[in-house]
């Protein structure tokens, strides 16, 4: 009982740790790939390659002068960046990232925990992420802020809805089950579940690219109308959690869909690579190298991610609503019409 | 009612075609454009590690020349602070004494002589004031500082050090050359002809 804690705690840290490095070294290729789209060299100063710009912004952001505004409500004013943080933070609980593997004898599970309503727990948790922007913003008691963040919220509710649906179509695709784990294990023999369900794929990136409020999704926070959002009256730190929160959110969403709809862990002819090494099932080396198939997966979409912020303009208000609602609720359901439709005759669906 | 025939119809507000409508053909379009710009050349420059190719002719921070044997070319005449339209140059003379004449070419030289180059325009008239080929504009570009009394250059910024010679050859064209290779009086005469006895201010 006492390993299992153990072992638990440490791979608790290790995600925090991961999620944490991740975010902060996404603020640097974010700015590295912004500047080679712009044919520029972008930071290169702090260290080599500019690699320790992230610990400068993050030093920037502590020593700016904390404000807090007078007509806030305050304690409200320092919960909402924290419940964005915090909700950030724990999507990552239900994520496997490797392969079960041996270490020392025992058999050790890559994920905090594999519950089997993981699916829902995401959502519940993301759906949470909604408050944390709209109290910050309505507790600045600033208009340009409110806005923001009623924006925010209309837009994630919208976009939850076209999220939600697709994932029911995926689901049932791989079987009816919640548990990321399982939806990961199912996409290891055969493909990978983009080729059974690409128009959900689709919806389920422009989702997230809504959800984790990034362009040309970016209405909650845009300067150019909202002076900065829901974030406007927000300093320091508290600035630099909203913003970071931000980068935590593109690391998980590009994780989930690399679990959803790529595999996760898994690659083509991952088999006969390990067969080919001599690797029997549970090796630490399968873990590591699934692993790192993992990481290079969530490191295209999160460049994908950085690359559609580069490329395109903003979308005005009524489009978005527009597309949320006219567009990918429709589109969505359509897909799950079809999914039906073929899983039944691919003899997946059981009454 | 229209009023003129010169506005024109920018955007007639078309509906957008089905294939509009789909956006990600649009979307991919513009991707591979932003792509397409990995590959391409940076624009940028590392500025103090890289600098770009400066024309020999460019015409940046000054410097006060020594003649061969290392003594100061500049007599103080102040030819240059009166060329200077824009009054950066100030400069204070005077007069050599015994046992300096490795030091100063002439009896006079400049005590002080300071360029303020926040007020310079780096037009080139001061080098072509100077009958004694004592400054020039180099290609240096001029450091930044963070005081403005800092940007009033002086002659530990200005002359140019004995083992540290600043090559001017390109700047000494073939016709300033040859114009000031006249013999001493006669090249006063000519300047004194050319510029102030006509009394022509510019």
């Amino acid at each position: 009982m006492l390993t299992f804690i153990i072992s638990k705690l440490i791979i608790c840290v290790v995600v925090f740790a991961i999620s944490l490095a991740v975010a902060a070294y996404s603020t640097w290729w974010e700015r590295k790939l912004s500047a080679l789209l712009q044919d520029r060299v972008g930071p290169d100063r702090a260290g080599p390659f500019g690699l320790l710009q992230p610990l400068a912004d993050g030093g920037k952001m502590f020593f700016k002068e904390e404000i807090i505004p007078n007509v806030s409500n305050k304690f409200l004013f320092i919960l909402g960046p924290g419940l964005v943080m915090v909700t950030a933070l724990m999507t990552g609980a239900v994520i496997p990232w490797a392969k079960d593997a041996y270490i020392g004898g025992a058999l050790y599970s890559m994920q905090i925990t594999d519950i089997n309503i993981g699916v829902l727990y995401l959502f519940g948790v993301v759906s949470i992420g909604v408050y944390g922007i709209m109290i910050g913003g309505w507790a600045s008691n600033n208009k340009y802020a409110l806005l923001g963040a009623i924006r925010a919220s209309s837009q994630m509710i919208s976009y939850e809805i076209a999220m939600g649906i697709a994932v029911i179509a995926l689901i049932i695709t791989s079987g009816g089950t919640l548990s990321l784990r399982e939806i990961v294990e199912q996409q290891d023999a055969g493909f990978a579940n983009v080729v059974w369900q690409p128009l959900g794929f689709i919806i389920f990136f422009v989702c997230a690219l809504a959800e984790t409020n990034r362009a040309p999704f970016d209405l909650p926070e845009c300067e150019a109308e909202l002076v900065g959002g829901y974030h406007t009256e927000y300093s320091s730190m508290k600035l630099g959690l909203f913003l970071f929160a931000e980068y935590i959110n593109m690391f998980i969403s590009s994780a989930v869909m690399a679990a959803f709809y790529f595999g996760g862990y898994n690659f083509p002819f991952a088999h006969e690579l390990y067969d080919a090494m001599g690797l029997a099932d549970g090796s630490k080396w399968i873990a590591l190298i699934g692993f790192g198939a993992y990481f290079t997966k969530i490191f295209i979409f999160i460049s994908v991610f950085m690359w559609i912020r580069w490329t395109l303009p903003r979308f005005r208000y009524d489009q978005l609503m527009n597309l949320g609602w006219r567009y990918l609720l429709p589109l969505s359901l359509l897909n799950l019409g079809i999914t039906v439709v073929v899983e039944f005759f691919r003899g997946n669906l059981h009454f | 009612m229209k009023l003129t025939n010169r506005s024109k119809v920018v955007s007639d507000n078309k509906e957008q075609t089905g294939m509009e409508k789909l956006y990600l053909p649009g979307i991919i379009k513009g991707m591979l454009i932003t792509g397409s710009h990995l590959f391409k050349r940076r624009a940028t420059v590392r500025y103090p590690e890289e600098t770009r190719p400066m024309a020999g002719v460019y015409r940046g921070w000054h410097v006060l020349k020594r003649d061969e044997n290392g003594a100061e070319r500049c007599t103080a005449c102040g030819l240059c602070a009166v060329a200077c339209p824009a009054e950066a140059i100030t400069m204070e003379s005077a007069e050599r004494k015994k046992g300096e004449e490795s030091l100063y070419r002439e009896e006079k030289y400049a005590k002080t002589y300071e360029i303020n180059m926040l007020r310079c325009i780096f037009c080139g008239l001061c080098e072509e004031a100077c009958p004694k080929e004592a400054i020039f504009l180099t290609d240096r570009l001029v450091d930044t500082e963070y005081e403005r009394e800092d940007f009033v250059y002086g002659k530990s910024k200005l002359v140019e050090k004995i083992d540290k010679r600043i090559d001017v050859s390109k700047r000494q064209t073939l016709e300033v050359a040859e114009f000031k290779k006249l013999p001493g009086l006669k090249h006063n005469e000519v300047w004194e002809g050319k510029n102030l006895n006509k009394g022509n201010k510019h």
